[in-house]
């Protein structure tokens, strides 16, 4: 399988049952009309606070969950088309996932030789031990993890956060993953290490890796990632060039996340930049804007209607009927 | 608000030389190193570092709250004069609530899922004050309403709640007794950006209502240079800077506070390659000869290696005080 450059999604939806009886169930729609794309050296935030979908996307991607409709397509080939010719093998090795909690996603007790060695056993059971080694090696000096050969021996609880994380993303590497769909890999580590690992993903870009980069931190997404997708109740409200996005926020709810973002020595005025309401539970039937109940600017129409795709720039697009 | 100091009344709590060992077999590790903090009435000091600085431990010392094995062996604690350590479990459990509460970190641990959040908040009235039920279930329903909760969810069980409702919930239990200081520790740090937001304002408007100091304990500096009037940065169990928030924010002066001031991204501004702070904390087991800083520290020097420097002032008007051997005062500074 050659490397992957695009990862392509369109349209999808994504439905989870949540009750009702046998004959009449409920549905959840945790994605609506969700279409991105993933590139080959470049990162794309996506934003947006629990329960936005963001984490439901990542998972459509990586082929845990089946999308309900719509597409996603890796070079062009779909890969929710039953005829798809790649095993889910050899897609896994391509595109990785990377979880929050470093904490629950090493086994205490296996070294971390062992979690390196076994995808590595998978993907390439051609390799001898000692070609084995030898990756396991490279790809711990590869994300910082020096000495490598003492690091390979020790036990997750021997690790700090941070230098979990980094066997988290060494593991995917380890495969050959040609893209990182990271799930707030920084949300749990102190601040002291987070910039080190953004900034290891950030030279990983360099050599082709792309990600997708999950985060309810709108500033991390505008340090690390060329692009910015912000999500609200599973849909895409405003995409586009990271800069462009976070410096001249258009949609009234990237405006409210902004506004949120603590800055020191700023005294925010308290004036209330959005409704008081709860996060509305999407459903199949839901119509309208989902940000119209909280929305300070609403109108008539965005309860009744999804508003369009506008383009405001080159590389700028929102969702809202003001625009 | 001003950046002044705070003006010359008798401090609120005054902790002098306060350190926490943790017995570790026959060894101990130091998780609060001579810790010494003032906190005047209504004002709002925060304490920063990252996870294992002694921040927490330091919280949870200041009202005794601190369990084996944790143990406060050294320096005073003294509450509007009175010294904590010395009170009986009697003037103690009087003390806590009623004037020192506390906000915990994971608002989902801190209610109890089996009885509901009405139960909850009067059973603190109830403990401490000679009231009706009734009267303290209307108490109660106030509180709520203060916090942003309809009164109808005090008979809500912790789970019907979102995050954001339960951390409010927690905040409206800490103020029932009208405390002259809140603890927080880490409040908003499981909660989304906006729901934070939110929160912080409540309670600035609360504080501007009820007039209680909070002793804030967080890693978030941009927020924390928000609401603070003081900051003290910790490493490691040591206080290693302290002053006014816009002077440490922006005049840091250890070599750690400008790493961790570094290493935020922001939201404006220029956008360049931030760095952080190289190497991993320190184990408290193995402490160094010196500064505990040392291996991090990209100015370390020869005395770094050998002599633990002591927090000494280095500004005078605002006063700031930092713990390294290459600070530069004031005066030396303009000489």
């Amino acid at each position: 399988m050659s490397d992957i450059a695009e990862i392509t999604v369109e349209d999808m939806v994504i439905d989870f049952p949540v009750g009702g009886g046998l004959f009449r169930k409920q549905y959840l729609r945790a994605a609506n009309g969700v279409s991105l794309t993933l590139r080959a050296g470049e990162a794309l935030a996506i934003v947006g606070e629990s329960g936005s979908g963001k984490s439901t996307c990542a998972r459509a991607i990586a082929r845990i969950n089946m999308p309900t409709s719509g597409t996603i397509r890796v070079d062009g080939a779909e890969i929710t088309d039953p005829g798809f010719r790649q095993s889910q093998r050899d897609y896994a090795a391509k595109v990785q996932m990377i979880f929050q909690d470093p904490f629950g996603s090493l086994n205490p007790v296996h070294t971390i030789r062992h979690h390196l060695a076994r995808p590595i056993r998978i993907h390439a059971p051609k390799l001898s031990s000692t070609e084995v080694d030898e990756r396991i090696i490279a790809t711990l000096e590869r994300v910082g993890l020096s000495p490598a050969a003492q690091t390979a021996d020790k036990f997750p609880y021997e690790l700090s956060g941070g230098q979990r994380q980094r066997v988290a993303i060494a593991r995917a590497l380890a495969v050959g993953a040609r893209f990182i769909l990271a799930d707030e890999p920084i949300s749990m580590l102190d601040v002291s290490i987070r910039l080190g690992i953004l900034n290891l993903m950030d030279d990983m870009k360099r050599d082709g890796i792309g990600f997708m980069y999950i985060t309810h931190d709108i500033a991390t997404a505008r340090y690390f990632a060329e692009r910015t997708a912000v999500m609200y109740v599973g849909h895409m409200v405003e995409w586009g060039e990271s800069d462009s996005v976070t410096q001249s926020p258009r949609h009234p709810y990237t405006q409210l996340l902004i506004s949120a973002v603590p800055e020191a020595g700023i005294r925010k005025t308290r004036e209330r930049k959005a409704k008081k309401a709860e996060i509305p539970m999407r459903t199949p039937e839901s119509r309208g804007c989902p940000f119209a109940g909280r929305c300070l600017k609403v109108m008539d129409r965005c309860h009744a209607d999804m508003p369009p795709i506008t383009q405001l720039q080159e590389d700028h697009y929102v969702r809202c009927h003001l625009y | 608000m001003d950046g002044n100091p705070p003006p010359l009344t008798q401090p609120l709590l005054s902790c002098r030389g306060v350190s926490v060992d943790y017995v570790v077999g026959q060894r101990g590790a130091r998780a609060c190193n001579r810790i010494t903090l003032d906190i005047h009435p209504g004002e709002t000091v925060g304490l920063a570092g990252e996870s294992g600085c002694g921040k927490s431990t330091f919280a949870f010392a200041i009202t005794r709250m601190h369990n084996a094995p944790a143990l406060i062996s050294e320096g005073e604690i003294l509450f509007e004069g009175r010294d904590v350590l010395k009170m009986s479990d009697r003037e103690l459990r009087a003390f806590r609530w009623k004037e020192t509460a506390m906000v915990f970190q994971s608002a989902m641990n801190a209610l109890n899922p089996v009885i509901t959040i009405g139960e909850q908040l009067i059973d603190v009235i109830l403990a401490h004050q000679d009231v009706s039920r009734d009267a303290a279930w209307a108490r109660g329903e106030e509180l709520l309403e203060t916090v942003g909760i309809s009164k109808s969810r005090m008979t809500s069980y912790a789970h019907q709640l979102s995050g954001g409702m339960r951390q409010r919930v927690v905040i409206a239990i800490a103020l029932v007794l009208r405390p002259k200081l809140i603890v927080m520790d880490e409040p908003t740090t499981a909660l989304d950006v906006v729901v934070e937001r939110e929160i912080m304002d409540e309670l600035q408007d609360l504080k501007d209502r009820y007039g209680f100091a909070i002793l804030f304990i967080s890693h978030d500096l941009g927020l924390m240079g928000e609401i603070c009037d003081r900051i003290g940065i910790m490493y490691a169990g040591n206080l290693v800077e302290m002053g006014v928030a816009e002077q440490v924010l922006e005049r840091p002066r250890h070599p750690y506070t400008k790493g961790l001031v570094g290493s935020f991204p922001t939201i404006h501004g220029p956008k360049k390659r931030l760095h952080g702070i190289p190497g991993s904390p320190v184990n408290l087991l193995e402490l160094p000869k010196g500064c505990n800083f040392q291996a991090r520290c990209t100015s370390c020097f020869a005395p770094c290696t050998t002599t633990e420097p002591a927090l000494e002032k280095v500004a005078e008007q605002p006063p700031h005080f930092a713990a390294c051997h290459l600070v530069d005062t004031d005066a030396e500074a303009t000489a």
